[in-house]
């Protein structure tokens, strides 16, 4: 099965209600995915961030979400990952990762070089999946932490999983 | 720039504050950090009242997932010109996706209340009613007036939203009405009050 529809798979399991994205080529089958689903509100973002607070309003409302987002993303979020914490409000995050594989563009590489250790920091418990055939348990295993645990966690996807972009060159 | 024409506005918060709230039992209130959190606090602290003490920026996206996980509640989201500037992308994605049960009023004193009264944006150029209507959300205010504001309650407690008001209020130094600090209490008294479970 693609990656990608292990991780809707896996949500369609454990009933998650709200998706929170930035629009992301690397997720952009699940988001598409997500927003054909009827149970589920996919929901646009401006800011990664802004996603964080979104879950956990939606916690508060007895609905379980997901955020998915691109390394860069996570730099956004750290101020705001301080509300899930202290708050224990469950977080499951898929971060799908730039500048590790057949990176074109430089600029990617500061943030995908450092997002584990600033979700490490932040109080996330990662993971990272390498091979499409492991996304699925280490996918479940992301929203177990979260919704069992009343966690924070992150999947981290590796870009090898995605096609190389290579702006035309 | 010191513009300190916000020291005579009428309105005065802790009046506005317990005008929305008091007596709405069923209504489910977000506050952003600082004034607002002391603000929902002084008009009576309840278990559906959730005051943030931190996550500047972040009240609006989270009345935005409240109200779309329980759309058949009233959600208001009260917070404050600094927090709402700090997340003002967030007005543009409560307009995409139309919670009809979502209010945001924030109480636009124009200063940073919590760190020394220093003028925000709104003391000198931005109109955050403006922003909210440019962003697409349907409903939209600037009150400044008893009389505006008195028209203006049944609208952000009961109209088809998302609706969105900048309320001019007063810059005052005000009392602390601390609200409880532990962030896992107010979650659980939240969801037990709300749905029954922690």
């Amino acid at each position: 099965m693609d990656w990608w529809k292990q991780i809707f798979a896996a949500f369609k399991k454990a009933d998650i209600g709200q998706v929170a994205y930035v629009p992301d080529a690397g997720h952009a089958a699940l988001i598409d995915a997500c927003i054909a689903d009827q149970d589920i509100h996919a929901i646009a973002l401006t800011t990664e961030e802004e996603g964080v607070a979104l879950l956990a309003g939606a916690w508060l409302g007895g609905v379980r979400g997901a955020l998915l987002m691109q390394s860069s993303g996570v730099g956004n979020c750290i101020n705001m990952f301080s509300l899930s914490s202290t708050c224990r409000f469950p977080l499951p995050v898929f971060v799908t990762m730039r500048g590790q594989w057949q990176e074109f563009n430089p600029w990617q590489h500061a943030m995908g070089e450092s997002a584990q250790r600033h979700l490490e920091t932040a109080g996330l418990q990662t993971r990272t999946a390498a091979e499409a055939s492991e996304v699925g348990p280490l996918t479940t295993a992301t929203l177990d932490k979260a919704f069992a645990d009343g966690g924070m966690a992150a999947l981290l996807l590796h870009q090898s999983l995605m096609p190389a972009k290579t702006f035309d060159q | 720039m010191q513009d300190t024409r916000s020291d005579t506005y009428p309105l005065q918060r802790r009046d506005v504050v317990k005008r929305l709230t008091r007596g709405k039992d069923d209504l489910l209130v977000i506050a952003g950090l600082g004034s607002t959190a002391w603000d929902i606090t002084s008009a009576g602290d309840r278990d559906l009242n959730f005051p943030l003490w931190g996550a500047m920026g972040g009240a609006i996206s989270m009345g935005l997932g409240l109200a779309l996980a329980q759309p058949q509640r009233r959600v208001l989201v009260i917070t404050g010109d600094g927090e709402t500037l700090m997340g003002m992308g967030s007005l543009a994605s409560v307009a995409l996706q139309g919670p009809q049960n979502l209010s945001i009023c924030t109480f636009d004193n124009e200063r940073y209340g919590e760190t020394g009264m220093q003028m925000t944006h709104t003391s000198a150029k931005t109109d955050l009613a403006a922003v909210a209507a440019a962003c697409g959300i349907a409903v939209t205010g600037e009150v400044r007036t008893e009389d505006a504001l008195e028209a203006a309650l049944p609208i952000i407690l009961e109209a088809a939203g998302p609706v969105y008001h900048a309320i001019k209020v007063r810059a005052e130094k005000l009392d602390f009405v601390l609200p409880p600090k532990d962030g896992e209490h107010l979650k659980d008294r939240f969801r037990r009050a709300l749905l029954g479970v922690c």
